[in-house]
């Protein structure tokens, strides 16, 4: 089973990030960048179904030099090798762009099932792994919090509002991960050590046969960044007793807030 | 130039979501400001009958796919009718709920038209020509203003975020004729749990952290109860077991705007405060008056939770007996 897992490198979620001074970027100074944790239980994922049925896993990535460092760890939890596309062309890229570089470097690798998080926890876009399952015209199920490896198919439950719904595809497929599906594992320092020996490949837009001019005008273009409407901070209630809070809060949260 | 906007209505076991209406009302807005039409477009399978509800809200025109196959959603059969109808009406912009559904059907859909795709908008406006969103990133962190470009221009709104204002319209329900065909993913079965509400479409929320020391939520459940509300859990709650991972609120859970968040001995860690800031009223409960969550709050108890909420539940109790 030749297995890809799509990574992308984030922020970690206990970031606090700020805008930077241009208002459309981040300040990327104090950032402690991780594996996107979506993309994590992509490689844990794919690690257990090579441990149970043999092959291999690719970690394939787009992103700048650094991210080499998600790749490396994501190698020292046990994936075999790695393909990083490290173009500047390709950093102004918008979902559909990411994953029309993703699926270019996928039509030059073997591929029976391809993972990705259900979305990066920086853009937040959803819409990566489907739109890279379009462009290799495979099936895709999203939201995966389960799946049981058949011949030649797969069945994978799909979280949805109020359950999960459970459907199966045919292999070559895409899916993109659910919290739940697994608790990924550290890598171990043998395995960090081993990692820095297994082969990663940097690739440019033209190795994957694709040309830089293409992503210069992104459909949808960020044009600022602003912080999210602050409260005012919070009214505490007070009173001698947790019954008279209760009901202070109560006569507040139906009078003032009508919320109730 | 046909200015219209396609507004996809979701709807699940015969009745329209509560988004769906978000959507069609979204987009009569939007409509009004390209100066175009809005039409609306349902899948399903027996869903003629309700499709005619859509004019409450403002749709016009709505076209009804009604089929077998589309019974269950499934992005690939789903998807086929909606770019067929989108090649057939060339709509300026393409709207949806950010459901399971929604977010699943707009991505493959923006890949096969080519189309910019804005996710989880919190506000849209069409201006200069072109679909003007505001999105959440970084988990809530912060807000992105994004200009889209092309045609058409998609984008799925946050479910509980826009008003489904209500606009009386005569509509037209047209049946589109189709033939879809077999999706590659079959569907296998559903499983549901028996009358609980997702917390991403609940009107209030009741969640439990790190205080509540364990997996006994019955004082939580109790208010929950008396509210109508959803219950909701922090990361940590969810990493100890004490509750299943589809009730977690945060950056790497599922993100929430209700009316009314209660947060039940949470601390407010930046996880979990990018799931849930965008709640309309917050109140905190927590022993710990420098908890972080306290400035991030309408109201504010300082206090043991398990002494405090069901003096809220038995306040509530008696608030709603008049």
């Amino acid at each position: 089973m030749e297995i890809v897992v799509l990574l992308k490198q984030v922020p970690s979620t206990e970031s606090l990030v700020t805008i930077a001074e241009d208002g459309a970027t981040i300040k990327t100074e104090d950032v402690n960048w991780i594996i996107s944790p979506y993309d994590e239980f992509a490689v844990e994922e794919a690690l257990r179904i090579r441990e149970a049925v043999g092959g291999s896993v690719t970690i394939l990535s787009v992103g700048p030099d650094k991210a080499t460092e998600a790749i490396r760890t994501a190698l020292a939890m046990g994936a075999d090798k790695g393909v990083l596309v490290n173009d500047p062309a390709a950093v102004e890229c918008d979902g559909l762009g990411t994953a029309r570089i993703l699926a270019a470097a996928l039509k030059q690798m073997p591929y029976d099932l391809v993972i990705a998080g259900q979305r990066a926890v920086d853009d937040e876009n959803f819409q990566v792994g489907p739109a890279v399952a379009e462009f290799l015209d495979i099936p895709c199920i999203t939201l995966v919090i389960k799946e049981e490896m058949g011949d030649g198919v797969i069945r994978c439950h799909r979280t949805m509002e109020g359950g999960t719904a459970v459907l199966e595809a045919p292999l070559p497929m895409l899916f993109t991960t659910q919290r739940g599906l697994n608790e990924p594992r550290y890598a171990s320092l043998p395995g960090v050590m081993k990692a820095k020996r297994k082969p990663l490949e940097n690739k440019t837009l033209a190795d994957i046969g694709l040309a830089a001019a293409d992503f210069s005008q992104p459909l949808v273009r960020v044009t600022a960044l602003k912080p999210p409407p602050q409260r005012s901070g919070g009214r505490m209630i007070e009173a001698d007793d947790a019954q008279t809070k209760a009901a202070e809060l109560v006569k507040l949260l139906h009078e003032e807030a009508k919320v109730i | 130039m046909a200015q219209t906007v396609l507004a996809i209505a979701e709807q699940a076991a015969g009745a329209f979501r509560k988004v769906a209406y978000e959507t069609i009302s979204t987009g009569r807005k939007l409509a009004a400001e390209l100066g175009g039409s809005l039409t609306a477009l349902v899948l399903g399978s027996g869903v003629q009958e309700i499709a005619g509800q859509l004019a409450e809200y403002g749709a016009e025109r709505i076209l009804v796919a009604d089929d077998g196959a589309l019974a269950e959603y499934t992005t690939e059969a789903y998807c086929q009718v909606c770019a067929a109808a989108i090649a057939d009406l060339a709509p300026a912009v393409v709207l949806m709920g950010a459901s399971s559904q929604g977010k699943d059907l707009a991505a493959r859909l923006s890949a096969r038209l080519n189309a910019a795709l804005a996710t989880d908008c919190v506000a849209l406006k069409w201006q200069e020509g072109a679909l003007q969103a505001t999105r959440p990133i970084y988990g809530g962190k912060i807000l992105a203003e994004v200009t889209l470009a092309g045609q058409p221009q998609m984008a799925t709104i946050r479910p509980h975020t826009f008003e489904a204002g209500r606009a009386s319209v005569q509509g037209t329900v047209e049946k589109i004729d189709l033939a879809v065909t077999p999706d590659r993913v079959k569907f296998i079965e559903k499983r549901m749990e028996s009358g609980k509400v997702d917390i991403t479409e609940a009107d209030i929320v009741v969640s439990g952290g790190r205080g509540m020391g364990g997996d006994d939520y019955t004082v939580i459940e109790a208010l929950a109860e008396q509210l109508g509300a959803a219950v909701g859990a922090s990361r940590s709650a969810v990493d100890e077991g004490w509750r299943p991972f589809s009730d977690q609120v945060g950056q790497t859970g599922k993100v929430v705007s209700p009316n009314l968040y209660v947060a039940c001995g949470i601390s407010g860690a930046i996880q979990h405060l990018a799931g849930m800031s965008s709640s309309k009223v917050i109140v905190a409960v927590n022993k710990d008056p420098d908890a972080p969550i306290f400035a991030r709050c309408d109201y504010g108890i300082v206090g043991d939770l398990f002494e405090v909420v069901p003096h809220i539940t038995e306040a509530v109790r008696k608030l709603k007996a008049g």
